[in-house]
């Protein structure tokens, strides 16, 4: 059963007809197949018309949509002889941050990324995508790794956020992010983010530090969830949509902004209607960006990193 | 040299704003509710003198108490990109902006100042809370970024009063990207043997949190001062747990491991001079 947002429910309701129609046995009088394909004409009109406006608190939802394509399908999909790797060597094994070792376009690279899971069991086993210090102690260690071997690194964003927990806490959350956005800074080797649903805050920031940060087209990356803001510049839970408005945080946003390089389209009616165009679009977009940082020496690499995060913002605004 | 000519032109001002509150006022301690003659709480550092709370200090007072003799010059911070995203919510961001102007007489969140501490030469950056909750945008990322160039112009350690909310959100995605910005900062000074370190101050949570200010050579707390990454109530919210006593308080983040040490405010300039000796990679010039 295909999830439908809200303001998809014309979409639903025009599919819905196809799918009667395509159960039904030769009716007298109509030709089905003549209007199966008119009606899909029409659903693809209505998406694209829908698609091509989306409000930042639409865009919101579809980048949280649960059939979005998540980390661990993009890892799969992306690379061969993927070999996972786990735990922090402290504490734990951290599932919301998954990674390892795998060949991208025949090449070997090491990649990360914040899964959220794809069903009730699976998203409770990677805690909904929400790290706790040992993901980001993960994150780091495999950032060090990459550096040693001289593998590119390539990351995969959608988390809403850092997991918000007592335990988190006590294990030092605020320390285990700083340290993993010093780890990506620091790392000797080519790195490209790709936030490819939520990019929430600090918790994203930790995999983002990129020399290439890739946002798919109907994705957000933001300092707090609009509802977040809402509640405390509005102080009202309601006003999300107004706040995301304010926040500028989808990929055009972002990209006037000059804080992200590339936007990477996705098929007709968002990611989640076509995952495998979507997660091939992306690995088209990963090895463009990879390309040109292929020949750069590890201190270069490093220094350009840095100059990147340091002009960003400069020249915008009065 | 081009940033230095351009940012730190040094202005040596009076150490202290002007003092405007009468000498005879009392003042109520809010954690002992006893009354504390304002001199008295002045020359304790506004450390309750009956219980020793310790209040909120405002970042001219961090750099006044910090520095040796003559005390701290400070410096002109660089010029920050102007409400980027032209934010509104129930009232512009701009707005906002020029109120916590007029009522710091600053220009945004953060001091710098350079000078000595028992000697050494250091460069110290307060963070200051009453300035839009001591939020991080644009503006506090570039002061941290000028404190560490002159830092490391001067061979001098970087000591930061943290004091905020976290990142300021009317800045957006460009509040966010000062996370990985004042990280570099701190690279930047370490790179050159130069010791960091972190004095956190009540309250330092958020996006600042998880940042520079996890990342000193020395992690220095003040004695019951709010630190963390996620809010109390949202906390609450997700896990449906009462919190335990003494949650991210100083001395629970001690116990965890996550700080050296909680030191008391009166304690802390002396604490600093040592530490700062201590780290000196080679002796600092005879003061
Ligand atoms: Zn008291």
């Amino acid at each position: 059963m295909r999830h439908f947002l809200d303001f998809e429910k014309p979409i639903a309701e025009l599919e819905g007809k196809i799918e009667e129609l395509r159960r039904m046995t030769e009716p007298e009088g109509v030709n089905i197949a003549e209007e199966v394909a008119r009606l899909s004409e029409k659903t693809e009109r209505q998406l694209r018309v829908i698609y091509a406006k989306l409000t930042p608190w639409q865009k919101t939802l579809v980048a949280r949509h649960p059939e979005r394509p998540k980390a661990m399908a993009c890892i799969t999909a992306l690379l061969t002889e993927f070999t996972a790797l786990a735990g922090d060597r402290a504490f734990a094994d951290d599932a919301a941050v998954v990674g390892g070792l795998g060949r991208f376009r025949g090449r070997p690279v090491l990649v990360v990324g914040t899964e959220k899971g794809t069903d009730t069991e699976s998203r409770l086993k990677h805690n909904f995508g929400m790290a706790r210090p040992e993901g980001y102690r993960k994150a780091r260690r495999l950032a060090e790794l990459a550096g040693r071997f001289g593998l590119p690194i390539l990351t995969f964003v959608d988390t809403a956020g850092a997991f918000p927990g007592i335990d988190a806490e006590a294990r030092g959350q605020a320390e285990a992010i700083a340290r993993s956005i010093e780890a990506f800074l620091d790392a000797p080797v080519p790195i490209v983010a790709t936030i490819t649903g939520e990019g929430g805050s600090g918790g994203a920031i930790a995999l983002a530090a990129a020399d290439r940060i890739l946002m798919l087209e109907h994705a957000i990356y933001s300092v707090i969830s609009p509802e977040g803001c809402a509640s405390i510049l509005w102080r009202e839970a309601q006003a999300a949509e107004q706040a995301a408005e304010a926040l500028k945080l989808t990929a055009e946003d972002l990209k006037r902004l000059e804080l992200i390089d590339a936007i990477v389209p996705e098929p007709l009616g968002g990611a989640h209607r076509d995952p495998e165009a979507a997660i091939a679009a992306m690995g088209d977009a990963i090895a463009a960006a990879l390309e040109p940082l292929a020949g750069i020496e590890g201190p270069a690499l490093k220094a350009r990193r840095r100059e990147k995060f340091l002009a960003m913002g400069r020249d915008h605004g009065g | 040299m081009s940033w230095l000519t351009e940012y730190v032109r040094p202005k040596i001002r009076t150490l202290l704003g002007r003092r405007e509150v009468p000498e005879n006022l009392w003042h109520q301690c809010p954690a002992c509710q006893q009354m504390i003659f304002q001199r008295d709480l002045e020359k304790n550092l506004k450390v309750c003198t009956h219980c020793g709370h310790h209040m909120r200090a405002t970042a001219a007072e961090r750099l006044a108490w910090s520095f040796d003799e003559p005390g701290p010059t400070r410096i002109e911070l660089p010029k920050a990109p102007f409400d980027p995203l032209r934010f509104r919510d129930q009232k512009r961001y701009a707005e906002r902006l020029r109120e916590a102007r007029e009522k710091t007489r600053m220009e945004d969140a953060v001091l710098v100042a350079h000078g000595r501490i028992g000697g050494q030469p250091a460069v110290v950056v307060a963070m200051e809370f009453s300035f839009l909750g001591g939020s991080m945008g644009a503006a506090v990322g570039e002061a941290l970024l000028a404190a560490a160039r002159l830092a490391v112009l001067q061979a001098a350690a970087l000591v930061i009063y943290t004091a905020s909310g976290g990142a300021r959100m009317q800045e957006g995605a460009i509040s966010l990207m000062q996370m990985p910005r004042s990280v570099i900062a701190l690279s930047l000074v370490k790179e050159k043997g130069l010791p960091v370190v972190i004095v956190l101050t009540d309250p330092t949570t958020g996006g600042v949190t998880a940042s520079f200010a996890m990342l000193g050579d020395i992690q220095i707390a003040e004695p019951g001062a709010l630190i963390g990454f996620a809010g109390a109530r949202v906390i609450e919210q997700t896990v449906r747990e009462k919190l335990p006593e003494g949650f991210q308080r100083a001395e629970y983040l001690h116990e965890h491991g996550i700080i050296d040490m909680v030191v008391r405010r009166t304690e802390l300039r002396e604490t600093l001079a040592r530490l700062l000796g201590l780290l000196a990679s080679e002796p600092a010039a005879a003061a």
